[in-house]
């Protein structure tokens, strides 16, 4: 971004501010070494020696690092704390408290914000963060909205608070100071931006509806082309002077603010098309597969940077076009890493913002206090800010279909909020050059301090009060997508239909395009298939549906459940999805798309998360504790850089998950598909169901051991009635009783659940057996008939001929694989057997 | 047919039944005549002519709906065979934007209809019920513009959202309790608490945006 590559000589300083502390580093770290070595040579070599320069650089950045997360914990300790004061406002108030101490001990400001490290090293990480969970049809739905506050709304803001602020002085009113017309617009182009990490922070913690934050939001990441273009052009003003000013200076400045705004997007647009490009290729370096996001992104900010373009934009806009290949391309667990690193970097990014924006403060050196400046600047950005966005809705509402109202107006100008980008402007400008940089610096300080603590403390009550209307956290409702599905085909043909040109049209267009070209060239072919978002909701329910199903079993005692959650969702997430890799995806896959839908909140995304922990934790307690293979393990540590092989011990524990659900499957797989539809069967059910039913009187959560007798030779005896020779041979073969249970344990709940969880939706002239519908558990009935799990269905007969060939010592080893590989032209031949299933 | 060229008398009356403004019932008027070729009534064929339209994977349902008697206040079932323009208008005036200025009631009567306008859609045979069937029907044609998704899948996906549908408007069923389908108050149901503002409205029927784009 043009700032820190300003054209003129105002980039050495930065220069050397870059290099300064290298050079001071090298020297720190190199001589002691050195002198270590010269000044005891007789002492000879040193068991152990304290070499406190040597790390002292990384060693203090990482103290402080875990300091500012250390306060994080503190803050949430108290719930009530939190939910009433913003994080960020802490965060300044423990900087402040920590610059103190600092101060005192030391009397040097030593830790202070740098404009190089905020703009290298904090903001992309939260602009990226933005940009990649953005919601993107919410987000160009509201295009022409965020653009006009970002692009008018901050000329406006800059023009009159720096023209206000020049009148006044005129007046005399502030005094003397060696300031002209030119540093006060300067000083107005650096103030009026709204920042898009004070926005983010305090936004986050109050739920508006997402209308409003999405225009909020948008525009303190778009305004950014018009900050760096102003603070550009009138700082070049000011070291050419103003009257050397000429007309061709100005219309450059304006020529310069489309190529610094459309280049940034065009370079965020280029790396989002190579991000995609890449991602496409990784399936065999899944590992380094998340750090391609990141690197990517990061060079498309570094590149627009390097062409003094808007780097910000850049990001944002990389983030936004790459999100949806780049999510359908990289593996699940890839994609949950690069959703935490992301939120792990953005959120540990903004908290040292804060905390050093706070340490930053404590400095007597950059203090001058000018009561009226500092004062009027406060009034001015805040009723021009309120005066402009009234303006502006006053325009745009004649063209809204969804009308900003009155209240919405309040909320977006009280949420002007300044930060750290205006901080890290201001300490950029050369004193030499503009004498009254302290007085500058000082005012934003207070500014920033003042819209973060007071504005971000009120803007809670405030949209409480005003009764805005809160954004609610709604779980996907298939029918919610399908009827949502529904509309936009129908507007867009009532559209087409009149003959004209509105935003259903261009969006029907845009998804025509980019199904036919874009998406062909940068996902991978199995992406293509399965990135419906109708058919994502589908299988996150499903996924729910297991979960919860799971939960059931788990609150009633049911060793049915012992697995890990990995391996159940290995299962899950293999049926509905035809993606191979997705081998273990964790149970965050089901929060992913919810999350990236509107959720730019990482905290609400921690809260979302915990009940579904919950249910982790206990099912892998379970495993660990109970796991009937155990004592036939061996341990094997395998350490790959490259790949996450999954252990042994996982690999056990699918075995045993593919056993119990190879019985599940079958046990209503003769009602349910039709395949094996002969009356023997039928009966057979009947009566294993009732045998169920009086099973599950017997008390749930009992060890293996203490399993009635009875209830297992029933099991036999039903088996055997299966007229199977080969199941009841390879459960002779296998069982310890524990297995056995946990087949029959299982089976019940099955039975169980179909009168309770579920519903017996249909009518019974439907083409499909109505009984089925009941006597599936919930998560496997509607993804039974989904692609893949027509797949995992012919496999099952497949699994026992399977196991027999193994000995019990090596089945572990062979398990997983003989699910996933039989995929081939032999799940032919075997769904021909489909009786071979029955044991 | 010339009504909105002919005495401003007929003007106004479209203008109340329908509550378009007499630009929209103009620019509405002109792309009706284009349509039909100047003939005063459209049949099913004529919207063959619309290009655009041919990638719409529900573009028959949409058609339908433009002849479905129960859209055009005509009759509780049936086909019309063509449409004049004052039909073309009522069907527009489904997605004309809510006035919020309004009171609560015509609100929530505003959102009825359009409501209405969708559950006929999906209700082919005009029983008041939307059975499993049509809304396998429905689902099959929304994602057959996916040429990745079998009719399996989306077969289970309709399933799966009559179920829920089932779960919403029923709450925990007995064993033996059969959902025949969704009615038009378990639609609403469904519904409840959804905002459509954005979803059925249709902003290009505003005049003022319409100069602009052209």
């Amino acid at each position: 971004m043009g700032r820190l590559g300003v054209p003129g000589p105002s980039w050495r300083p930065l220069l050397r501010r870059l290099l300064l502390p290298c050079t001071l580093a090298l020297v720190l770290g190199g001589l002691p070494r050195v002198g270590a070595l010269e000044e005891d040579p007789s002492e000879g070599f040193q068991v152990v020696t304290f070499k406190w320069h040597h790390v002292q650089d990384p060693y203090i950045i990482a103290l402080w690092i875990l300091v500012a997360s250390l306060a994080k914990i503190v803050f949430h300790l108290s719930h009530k704390v939190t939910s009433v004061v913003p994080e960020s406002a802490l965060l300044i108030v423990l900087g402040l408290v920590l610059g103190g101490i600092v101060w005192a001990a030391d009397h040097i400001a030593s830790f202070t914000l740098t404009p190089t490290v905020f703009f290298f090293y904090l903001l992309p990480p939260i602009v990226l963060d933005a940009g990649y969970f953005m919601p993107n049809r919410l987000f160009f739905g509201n295009l022409g909205t965020i653009l006009l506050y970002a692009v008018i709304g901050t000329i406006w803001n800059a023009a009159t608070t720096g023209l206000s602020l020049y009148g006044v002085f005129l007046s005399g009113l502030m005094g003397e100071l060696k300031l002209g017309l030119l540093d006060f617009l300067l000083f107005g182009s650096l103030i009026a931006a709204v920042d898009p990490v004070a926005v983010l922070a305090v936004f986050e913690e109050v739920h508006v509806n997402e209308v409003l934050f999405i225009i909020v939001f948008g525009e303190s990441l778009l305004n950014d082309a018009v900050t760096v273009v102003l603070y550009d052009v009138f700082e070049s003003f000011v070291t050419l002077g103003g009257d050397k000013v000429t007309g061709v200076d100005c219309v450059k400045g304006v020529v310069s603010f489309f190529v610094v705004s459309l280049g940034g997007t065009l370079v965020g647009v280029i790396f989002a098309f190579l991000l995609s490009l890449v991602t496409r290729f990784t399936k065999h370096v899944r590992i380094i597969e998340p750090g391609f996001v990141f690197v990517i992104s990061y060079l498309s900010y570094l590149t627009s940077e390097m062409l003094s373009l808007s780097a910000i934009l850049a990001i944002t806009f990389c983030g936004i076009c790459c999100q949806k290949y780049v999510k359908a391309n990289i593996s699940e667990q890839s994609a949950t890493t690069v959703r935490y690193t992301m939120k792990m970097l953005a959120s540990g990014a903004e908290t040292i913002i804060f905390m050093f924006l706070g340490i930053s403060a404590v400095n007597p050196l950059i203090w001058k206090w000018n009561t009226a400046f500092v004062l009027l600047t406060l009034v001015f950005i805040s009723v021009y800010r309120a005066i402009g966005i009234v303006l502006q809705t006053w325009i745009l509402n004649r063209y809204r279909m969804v009308q900003l109202e009155t209240i919405d107006q309040v909320v977006m100008s009280y949420g002007g909020l300044r930060g750290a980008v205006a901080y890290a402007l201001v300490v950029l400008l050369d004193g030499n050059k503009v004498k009254e940089k302290n007085l500058f610096v000082s005012t934003t300080i207070i500014v920033v301090f003042f819209t973060v603590i007071f504005q971000g403390l009120t803007i809670k009550p405030l949209v409480q009060w005003l009764k805005v209307k809160r954004s609610e956290q709604r779980e996907p409702k298939l029918n919610e997508k399908l009827h949502g599905r529904a509309f936009d085909h129908i507007l867009s043909a009532i559209e087409d239909i009149s003959g004209q040109i509105g935003h259903n049209y261009l969006r029907d267009k845009w998804s025509n395009f980019d199904r036919k070209f874009l998406s062909k060239v940068l996902m991978r072919r199995s992406a293509q298939k399965s990135r419906d978002r109708i058919l994502n909701v589908f299988h996150e329910l499903n996924l729910k549906d297991a979960i919860s199903y799971v939960a059931e079993g788990e609150r009633r005692g049911s060793l049915a459940f012992i697995r890990s959650p990995s391996t159940d969702n290995m299962v899950n997430v293999d049926f509905s999805t035809p993606r191979p890799s997705t081998v273990e995806a964790s149970v965050s896959y089901l929060l992913r798309e919810n999350v990236s839908a509107v959720c730019l909140d990482m905290q609400s995304l921690e809260q979302r998360r915990k009940s579904i922990r919950d249910t982790e934790d206990i099912v892998t307690h379970h495993t660990l504790q109970q796991y009937l293979y155990k004592p036939r393990q061996e341990y094997k540590h395998l350490y790959s850089r490259h790949e996450l092989t999954p252990s042994e011990n996982e690999k056990q524990d699918k075995e045993i998950f593919h056993r119990t659900m190879r019985k599940r499957l079958e046990s209503f797989k003769s009602a349910k598909l039709g395949i094996n539809h002969n009356k023997k069967a039928a009966k057979l059910y009947k009566r294993e169901r009732a045998q169920k039913r009086r099973n599950s009187s017997v008390p749930n959560g009992k060890l293996p051991l203490e399993i009635p007798a009875h209830n297992f030779t029933i099991k036999e005896k039903d088996l055997e009635l299966s007229d199977h020779e080969e199941a009841p041979a390879y459960e002779e073969e296998e069982t310890s009783g524990g297995i056995e249970f946990l087949a029959s344990v299982t089976k019940d709940v099955v039975s169980d659940s179909g009168a309770g969880i579920d519903n017996p939706v249909f009518s019974p002239d439907e083409d499909l057996d109505p009984s089925i519908l009941s006597r599936v558990p919930p998560w496997l009935s509607p993804g039974e008939t989904v692609v893949p799990s027509q797949r995992a269905r012919v496999q099952i007969p497949h699994s026992p001929s399977n196991f027999r060939r193994l000995t019990p010592l090596r089945l572990s080893n062979k398990s997983v694989d003989s699910f996933l590989q039989a995929d081939g032209p032999e799940e032919r031949s075997h769904a021909v057997f489909p009786e071979s299933t029955h044991m | 047919m010339g009504a909105a060229h002919s005495a401003s008398e007929e003007m106004r009356e479209l203008e109340g039944k329908t509550g378009f403004s007499s630009d929209q019932i103009e620019q509405l008027h002109r792309r009706f005549k284009q349509l039909s070729g100047d003939q005063p009534t459209i049949r099913k064929e004529n919207f063959n002519n619309v290009p655009d339209l041919e990638l719409n994977p529900i573009r028959s349902k949409i058609v339908r709906a433009f002849f479905d008697n129960r859209n055009l206040r005509k009759g509780s079932s049936g086909l019309a065979d063509e449409i004049n323009f004052e039909d073309f208008l009522t069907i527009m005036s489904y997605f004309r934007p809510i006035d919020i200025t309004l009171g609560e009631e015509q609100v929530e009567q505003c959102r009825k209809e359009k409501l209405r306008f969708l559950f006929h859609m999906y209700d082919s045979d005009s029983d008041g019920r939307i059975t499993l069937e049509e809304y396998r029907n429905v689902v099959e044609e929304l994602l057959s513009g996916n040429p990745h998704i079998e009719k399996e899948s989306a077969r289970s996906i309709a399933d799966g959202a009559m179920m829920e549908a089932a779960s919403v408007c029923v709450g925990q069923m007995e064993p033996d309790q059969v959902y025949e389908g969704i009615t038009f108050e378990d639609f609403l149901k469904i519904w409840q608490g959804i905002d459509i503002e954005t979803k059925m409205h249709v902003r290009f029927l505003n005049m003022e945006t319409i100069a602009l784009c052209h």
